[in-house]
């Protein structure tokens, strides 16, 4: 039987030859994630269930991400709960700060995930690692506390949407671009339940992080999971950071698909997703003048080095608008130590951005830039529903790093070419 | 399983956002966290929800973030039955592995439609306008599940797949 990508990586983890869309199986785990929001929950019903010994103290990650360094009270409580268990459990990747990074952003730099590996997390965006050949989706706690004490995950085999693309990303278009562009086309739940297999000639012409940036953004579609081929980059990537052995499998050139959509890479523009859904997609000729607060160039959508080098050429030897707050968060600790490196962190400063250390912080409103009544923001992340970044009445505008920078400057939504020289 | 309530209505692509903010996501206890179930699309939820009210959604229900927080504060606050046209999948396999009913129907509810929901038999009858609905039952695996109380029972059960 004809299978994708998806289901060749399922069927070998579950001991099956073949699969078909709508099966439900269940599944081994190569790797279970957590933070520190959806772990603690994780940890009730690990511990309510009587569980004492995880599956393989060696393949769950806990990385305390959202509201570290801890925000407040409560959020200390709960990291610390997360840290005791990791002690006590001796879970080798526990993530605390001064380690740490967002998730999504450093299980790839990790090397904690290779191409075939089928991983599990409780946080939607599990279904990044995709970019790198893997099957990952993001489930829930009590997902998590199966898993961590099983090892184990049940799972509906999805079928697929053939996403083909074709082409070369223009200048100062990236993959964020290609994501809401898709995410228009289709709909937030235009993929529900389904797999987005990204194929084509246009896939080579992609770097990793924009491959990483657009699997980010998959259930945003209401996808399962976004997969990438294995290509050369792939392959080097995974050596680059250490990752494990990969398994290569490739979709049957027959398989089967819900429905195939073309994307031309050099036709595309930048795109802004406007309040409150990832689908409400414009691009600059549907854009009028909406003038903005603050910005927020970070996050597992777009907080890695070659998003804050695009964000660092706008900004070199530019200011900030005066009334606007912008924000720089490099996603991980290595992304951070490489922007200094690279002289980007001076740019940020010298143009009047707040850097701050890796958090998921306004990604969700949790702290470190919340909005108020009222206010807007361009965002480099993956969500803009009501109340995502603070107050029910504020906006978030998605939008690329070189999108994001170039607004900043602007004070309103703008994009690189609107800038003087 | 026969459940009846009162229908709280709510559109389409209600994400998890809205069902619980995230801040008050520093906390997974349930009762906390039902404290504000809905608050930021419907203020008023606290107030008018009853033992045993069903909410009737649109579309992609529980879009959005993967918090288990969101199916936990709508069980805790009283919630029966969730009815929806569509749920997104985090959502309605969170559900499912916490034991909260779920059902997809295509029907059109009004707030305060006293709705009946017979989960082994699968309908829905909307007492107000007089409608009946039928809804597919579980696949067995997710039966299974179901059937012992949730996720964690039935894996400990082992007789899960
Ligand atoms: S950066 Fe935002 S979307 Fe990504 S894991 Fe953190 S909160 Fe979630």
């Amino acid at each position: 039987m004809p299978m994708t990508m998806t289901q060749k990586i399922l069927a070998a983890h579950c001991g099956r030859d073949a699969l078909a869309a709508g099966e439900m199986i269940l599944a081994d785990i190569d790797l279970v994630l957590g933070n520190d929001i959806t772990s603690p929950v994780a940890i009730n019903e690990f511990t309510k269930a009587g569980c004492e010994c995880v599956f393989d103290c060696n393949r769950i990650a806990l990385v305390m991400d959202h509201f570290t360094p801890n925000k407040d009270i409560k959020a200390a409580e709960q990291t610390k709960k997360v840290r005791e268990f990791a002690g006590d459990k001796g879970i080798t990747n526990f993530f605390d700060v001064g380690e740490m990074g967002v998730e999504h952003a450093l299980l790839p730099e990790k090397g904690m995930v290779t191409a075939g590996d089928l991983v599990i997390g409780a946080d939607s965006h599990t279904c990044t690692y995709g970019a790198l050949g893997a099957f990952s989706s993001g489930v829930g706690s009590t997902d998590m506390a199966a898993a961590m004490a099983y090892g184990k995950v049940w799972l509906r085999v999805p079928a697929a949407i053939n996403v083909r693309l074709t082409g070369k990303l223009r200048r100062h278009v990236s993959g964020k671009d290609v994501i809401l562009h898709l995410i228009r086309l289709i709909g937030v739940d235009g993929a529900l339940y389904q797999s987005l297999e990204f194929s084509g000639e246009g896939v080579a012409a992609l770097s990793m992080d924009d491959r990483l940036c657009i699997c980010n953004m998959a259930i945003e579609a209401g996808a399962k999971n976004g997969i990438f081929p294995v290509d050369d980059q792939t392959l080097a990537f995974l050596r680059e950071h250490g990752a494990k052995e990969p398994r290569v499998y490739a979709a049957d050139p027959d398989a089967a698909y819900e429905r195939t959509i073309e994307i031309d890479l050099s036709a595309l523009v930048s795109v802004v997703a406007f309040p409150h859904l990832p689908e409400n997609g414009r691009t600059f000729e549907e854009i009028g003048e909406v003038r903005i607060d603050q910005v927020v160039v970070g996050s597992c959508t777009n907080g890695r080095i070659s998003d804050l080098r695009e964000a660092a050429e706008i900004l070199r030897g530019r200011k900030v608008k005066k009334g606007v707050r912008a924000l720089i968060i490099p996603a991980t600790q290595t992304i951070w130590l490489q922007a200094v490196r690279e002289g980007l962190m001076e740019v940020f400063i010298a143009a009047g951005c707040a850097v701050s250390t890796p958090t998921c912080g306004p990604c969700l409103g949790g702290h470190m830039g919340i909005l108020a009544k009222g206010e807007r923001c361009v965002s480099t992340t993956n969500r803009n529903f009501v109340g995502r970044m603070g107050d029910p009445q504020s906006e978030v505008y998605l939008a690329s790093p070189a999108v994001a920078a170039a607004s900043a400057v602007m004070g309103r939504i703008a994009s690189p070419d609107m800038l003087d020289a | 399983m026969l459940l009846t309530g009162n229908a709280l209505c709510y559109g389409d692509n209600v994400d998890t956002d809205v069902i619980i903010p995230a801040r008050y996501l520093n906390t997974s206890d349930p009762k906390e966290l039902a404290a504000h179930c809905m608050e930021d699309i419907d203020p008023a939820f606290l107030a008018k929800v009853k033992p045993g009210d069903i909410i009737a959604a649109g579309r992609n229900f529980g879009c959005g973030s993967s918090r288990e927080h969101a199916p936990l504060a709508i069980k805790t606050a009283g919630i029966s039955c969730v009815v929806a046209k569509s749920f997104a999948r985090i959502f309605y396999r969170n559900a499912i592995n916490i034991g909260l009913p779920i059902i997809e129907c295509a029907g059109d509810f009004h707030d305060g439609d006293a709705l009946e929901v017979d989960l082994s038999a699968g309908t829905l009858r909307n007492g107000t306008t007089g409608e009946s609905y039928v809804f597919p039952p579980f696949p067995a695996f997710l039966q299974k599940i179901i059937e012992a109380g949730g996720l964690m029972n039935a894996m400990a059960g082992g007789d899960i797949a």
